[in-house]
């Protein structure tokens, strides 16, 4: 079978597993429905192998393939097909979405078996898996963008899961509201670029564009900034992160999945497809990296201080998308996309383990409630640890390898960007202090009775169901997170999962081995080729890359080792620097800010706006003037109308009269 | 005699007809007060045919006598028929078709 | 010539004094009478207008059996004064008002330059104008549709006079008391 015949199965599996599931909702039993969405997209993965196989046996340089089902729309200039295009990246994209999608459904058979939605969780994931393939599949803007929709309208409802929550519904309508201001971007983008350069395929508007466009064109860079926009909504970068930690509301899962592995990394995706476009318009793509940059520093400042502990994994996952967006802004593809697989095996695993210790802890989601679970736990410990290290860049694990890639690269390019570099290398040190900050907090220090339960009776915590957000009492039933909790030491579908994303957390640097072994950046090479408007991909020297490792490594280290200092050694610690800088703190802690900012300058405005028009211009200028007033027109003109019968006879004589007198004056005017 | 003079005179039977019928109560005073507006209008038209040399007008003028006796009579049988009813007879106290 | 004119002005003066009669005698009666006086003038005016048919027509038909007829209804009903209140209704004081309003708008059309053909002695009349053998073959030859509507129209009105005036059942009582 060819290349794109397995991209139509990667496709299809996840399609047939969703209706499937959708349509039997209410018949299958117990959770039969979570092992068919897991073997559908066990077999979508397997596709995805297929198809990477069927490449590799193509010359390197001819392996883009595209293949349409049918033409959707076919007007004079206008040619939208429904058409995949199978080349290196999107197999590469489609191997990991498919891979850890897997691997997170297993997950989930256990997390949410008492849930009384279980079966609509495992039709709406597997809806987003198919949605995130079109999305990367995709041949031509228009699938792009209803791939792209499609993957926001499945966050809010993973977000959303439980809906009678009402902090979850508040959040699964704010990261759709700011998704939509992406996807706005988005398509207008794609109408400037169709309108230059007359096609929707992605090889013909990129071929086309190199004639078209000059470097930097204004219409390109306003294109590009659009595109930069579009994935800064859906991948959580400045400004438009604001969605994400809310977005913590849904069930950890689904935080796992769309949230750390895979839509967020859809702005990454489309930067790195549309990069003939970016470096034709170096402007952009360095106001792209400057976002980034932004973005990580910002988010490892706050990941700094959370105490809810899946708010603090959703401020890493944006740090560190913020470092692939910077890779993919200075043109180092395979390295932003390098870093894009190993954060999606260790902050996937990041997430599952806090899932497991949020159910050791009966729904309990604050830090401060947390302590000493290293014996109580020890498998989630362990994976917990490794996903830890990966992040904090420790040497030989597989973070250190992407993350440093992407630094080298950077510093390459030179100029202005080793600003961005150093910068990086900073938050490299934060994130590394933060990470462990979790790690020491949750399972060392003083054990917490929850833990003690566990490890020497073996009792499962049990709480009143409650809502972590405002600690609300809530109940059970539709809507609601189910009452049985699970923890990985005692689910093996959570152990596989776990243990296959440590393995790939720990060994996963085998594809990007400094410059010694570098499989998959000779695999993704062909695909960024062609570059244009003269840049080149950022390749390290071996100076820098040695030594960049190195200092990279120094700092890991050193970092893990004043988490130790401040969190285990010296105890209190951490609360002596709360009380030395407060305003800090605070600044940290209410996020920089920003959902103040908004709400000060877009929501108050449109909530007042909203109120002035129903007070004022609803009531007063519709209800009451237009309508009101012409009902009392009406009536007043009837009420003088009537006046004039006045039941006298002699009044309708002189009527008549008074009539006449102007009949006769009137001819009498005329006649003159 | 020119015939303008009669036709002026015409005009002022017709309006002082008028001014009766609008300000007299009694009902049978204002179809008194018709009548002369109808009478009026009779010399006028006789006046004309005169004027023309046309007995069209007087045939109009006959015809409008005819007229104005009918009337007179369905008038005049309401009348009593109100005063049969104990209507007061007055044009000002029957006021019930007011709007 | 000058005759005419004697009479002309004895006859308008007497039609123009019986029509303000009407208008401002209080008691019905009176008024009705000077309305027959009015209409005696007018039948004067209608002869010097040689319209001598329809001269006696107007004695005959209308001073001498419409004005009997309201003579009797009078006396049936209508005998008291009117009291000298201020009338009612929607400005009463405009009538008189409108009326000299018109009266003024006729005669500026008709003594203004406007109607000039009016001044004149009227055109040369044929022999047997106005006689009773012209206005009777006018009525059956040319003018025959509206004398048979007339003479519908007066079938009509007397039926109707009398449904609308004959006594009902229910309302002797009523009936009784007025007579009464």
């Amino acid at each position: 079978m060819s290349a794109t015949t397995y991209g139509w199965l990667i496709l299809a599996f996840p399609l047939a597993g969703t209706i499937a599931i959708a349509i039997g909702f209410k018949l299958w039993p117990g959770r039969s429905a979570g092992w068919i969405a897991s073997a559908m997209i066990g077999l979508s993965f397997l596709a995805a192998l297929g198809a990477l196989f069927d490449m590799l046996d193509h010359d390197p340089e001819g392996r883009a393939f595209t293949s349409s089902l049918f033409s959707y729309a076919k007007t004079a200039g206008f040619d939208a097909q429904m058409g995949i295009l199978v080349d290196q990246l999107s197999v590469f994209m489609c191997l990991v979405v498919s891979g850890v999608s897997f691997l997170i459904h297993l997950y989930s058979i256990s997390y949410m078996t008492s849930d009384k939605g279980f079966n609509r969780y495992f039709a709406y994931l597997n809806f987003f898996v198919f949605s995130m393939l079109l999305l990367v599949l995709a041949g031509n803007f228009v699938l792009l963008i209803v791939g792209w929709a499609f993957v926001g309208a499945a966050s809010y409802l993973l977000i959303s899961f439980w809906y009678r929550r009402k902090t979850a519904v508040q959040a699964g309508i704010k990261a759709f509201v700011i998704n939509v201001i992406g996807d706005i971007a988005l398509v207008i983008a794609a109408f400037l670029l169709f309108s230059k350069t007359g096609a929707l395929e992605f090889q013909a508007v990129f071929e086309g564009a190199e004639d078209v466009f000059v470097k930097n064109d204004g219409t390109l860079i306003a294109a590009c900034l659009l595109l930069l926009v579009g994935a800064s909504a859906k991948s959580a970068q400045l400004p438009l992160h604001t969605w994400l930690p809310d977005a913590m509301e849904g069930p950890t899962p689904v935080s796992s999945l769309i949230h750390a592995a895979t839509m967020v990394t859809a702005g990454v995706y489309l930067i790195a497809r549309t990069h003939i476009l970016f470096e034709l318009a170096p402007t952009a793509s360095d106001i792209a990296a400057i976002v980034g940059t932004a973005t990580l520093v910002f988010a490892a400042t706050v990941a700094l201080v959370m105490t809810d502990l899946k708010r603090a994994i959703a401020y890493s996952t944006i740090s560190q998308i913020g470092y692939m967006i910077l890779g993919v802004s200075v043109f180092a593809y395979s390295a932003g996309l390098f870093h894009l697989m190993t954060h999606a095996f260790f902050k996937a695993l990041l997430f599952m383990g806090a899932g497991s210790i949020i159910g050791a802890m009966a729904g309990e989601q604050s830090l401060d409630k947390m302590g000493g679970f290293r014996k109580a736990m020890p498998f989630t410990f362990v994976t917990f640890t490794i996903g830890a290290l990966a992040l904090a860049a420790f040497p030989l694990f597989s973070g250190f390898f992407s993350k440093d890639d992407i630094l080298g690269s950077t510093i390459t390019r030179g100029g202005g960007f080793i600003v961005l570099a150093v910068v990086g290398y900073l938050a490299a040190f934060v994130t590394a202090i933060y990470a462990f900050r979790l790690v020491f907090r949750v399972f060392w220090g003083e054990r917490v009775p929850e833990a003690a339960e566990l490890e020497d009776e073996g009792k499962l915590a049990h709480a009143e169901p409650f809502n972590p957000a405002n600690n609300e009492a809530e109940d059970t039933e539709v809507g609601f997170p189910g009452p049985e909790h699970h923890i990985a030491e005692r689910e093996w579908p959570m152990k596989i999962a776990m243990g296959t994303l440590a393995f790939g957390a720990v060994f996963g640097g085998v594809f990007g081995f400094a410059n010694l072994f570098d499989p998959l950046d000779k695999f993704l090479e062909p695909a960024f080729e062609e570059t244009a408007g003269g840049a080149h991909i950022p390749h390290p020297s071996d100076a820098t890359e040695y030594s960049g490792l190195t200092i990279g490594g120094v700092i890991s280290i050193t970092g893990i080792a004043i988490a130790w200092f401040v969190y285990i050694r010296r105890a209190g610690l951490s609360g002596a620097l709360v009380r030395r800088f407060p305003r800090v703190h605070e600044f940290l802690v209410n996020k920089w800010y920003f959902d103040e900012l908004y709400d000060a300058a877009f929501v108050r405005p449109l909530v007042a706006a909203g109120r002035f028009g129903r007070t004022v211009v609803e009531s007063k200028l519709v209800q009451g003037g237009l309508v009101g007033g012409t009902s009392a027109l009406v009536r007043e003109g009837s009420a003088f109308a009537r006046s004039l019968q006045t039941g006298y006879l002699r009044a309708y004589a002189l009527l008549v009269l008074a009539g006449l007198v102007g009949l006769a004056g009137y001819f009498l005017i005329v006649s003159s | 005699m020119d015939v303008v003079w009669f036709v002026v005179l015409s005009a002022f039977i017709f309006c002082i007809g008028a001014a009766g019928v609008m300000t007299r109560r009694n009902p049978l005073v204002i179809l008194l007060c018709l009548e002369l507006m109808l009478n009026g209008g009779n010399l006028a038209l006789i006046a004309f045919a005169r004027m023309h040399g046309n007995a069209e007008g007087q045939i109009f003028a006959l015809i409008v006598m005819v007229v104005a006796a009918c009337e007179v009579v369905v008038g005049l049988g309401l009348i009593v028929a109100m005063y049969r009813r104990k209507i007061p007879i007055d044009v000002d106290s029957m006021s019930e078709l007011r709007g | 010539m000058l005759l005419e004119q004697i009479l002309f002005f004895i006859a308008a003066a007497g039609a123009l004094g019986g029509a303000l009669g009407v208008v401002a005698m209080r008691n019905p009666f009176y008024a009705t009478l000077s309305l027959i006086c009015h209409l005696i003038a007018l039948a004067v005016l209608f002869l010097l207008l040689q319209a001598q048919f329809l001269a006696a027509a107007q004695i005959v038909v209308y001073a001498g059996a419409v004005m009997v007829l309201y003579v009797f209804v009078v006396a049936y009903v209508g005998g008291q004064d009117e009291p000298m209140r201020p009338a009612g209704g929607v400005a009463a004081g405009l009538g008189p008002l409108f009326a000299i309003v018109l009266l003024i708008e006729v005669a500026i059309a008709v003594i203004g330059s406007g109607l000039s053909a009016l001044d004149t002695q009227g055109a040369k009349l044929g022999a047997g104008f106005g006689e009773p053998g012209q206005i009777g073959e006018l009525l059956l030859k040319q003018f025959l549709i509206p004398f048979e509507a007339a003479s519908f129209l007066l079938l009509v009105a007397a039926v109707g006079a009398v449904v609308l005036a004959r006594r009902r059942r229910g309302l002797e009582e009523l009936d009784e008391g007025a007579a009464g």
